[in-house]
């Protein structure tokens, strides 16, 4: 089954596509890796919030994704 | 026509198509015959800056979750009697609407701020993310300054 990674907003079409699945489990570095490099270096922007199973984290470095699992990737939502 | 039915006290909504504020408000105002007064908001997509559409996305595990909480705590906050709370998402043109909230209360001043605490919620806080489509085609929305401004005012 592995983990979806969901991408909203920008972040869709840096990375060329809606969702990806990779394989289980997903951590962190895991993450970073799985995105490519222009994802990743927006991830690391404090703005950039990661949900994991419907829930936002907290600290998003602490992500550990297990299979069956949805990971959001989450960009600053849009201004009015 | 049948009368839409709401739920009581909070009714929150994501619409994939147009909505009728007017019937909306009459289904509310029905709905909460205790109040004293009823406060709404109709947010409309504005019709500049050669915008041609605009597209809303959202987060299917998030999005309604997050502004069912909003409601409540707008209820909680400004002692409301009900809350409806409906936004569109998908594609929309120059000129249709886009969110509708509506306030019923015991008293005027808390339903006028309630509505105004619920929009700047939904502007700078709930899950959406907006792209509009141009002549050179579409172009994501960034945050604004001016929408976490309006937000701190709350805290």
């Amino acid at each position: 089954m592995g983990v979806r990674i969901l991408f909203f907003g920008p972040l869709r079409d840096m990375a060329g596509e809606q969702e990806r699945e990779v394989p289980a489990p997903l951590d962190w570095a895991g993450l970073l890796e799985a995105v490519g490099p222009e994802v990743a270096a927006q991830l690391g922007e404090d703005r950039v919030n990661v949900a994991c199973d419907g829930k936002v984290l907290a600290d998003k470095t602490a992500l550990v994704a297990r299979d069956g699992d949805e990971v959001a990737l989450l960009p600053p939502v849009s201004g009015g | 026509m049948a009368r839409l039915s709401l739920s009581t006290p909070l009714d929150v909504r994501l619409l994939e198509k147009g909505l009728s504020a007017g019937e909306a408000l009459a289904a509310f105002n029905a709905a909460h015959g205790e109040a004293g007064g009823i406060v709404s908001f109709l947010g409309k997509v504005r019709p500049d800056g050669g915008v041609k559409a605009l597209e809303l996305s959202h987060y299917d595990k998030l999005t309604l979750a997050g502004m069912h909480s909003l409601a409540q705590a707008a209820h909680d906050r400004f002692q409301l009697v009900g809350v409806l709370a409906w936004h569109r998402i998908g594609v929309m043109t120059p000129g249709e609407p886009i969110v509708l909230v509506a306030t019923a209360a015991r008293h005027r001043r808390d339903a006028f701020e309630a509505a105004d605490y619920l929009m700047d919620h939904l502007k700078a806080a709930a899950w959406f993310w907006k792209r509009e489509r141009r002549s050179d085609g579409w172009h994501w929305i960034e945050p604004r300054e001016q929408d976490r401004i309006d937000l701190d005012r709350w805290n």
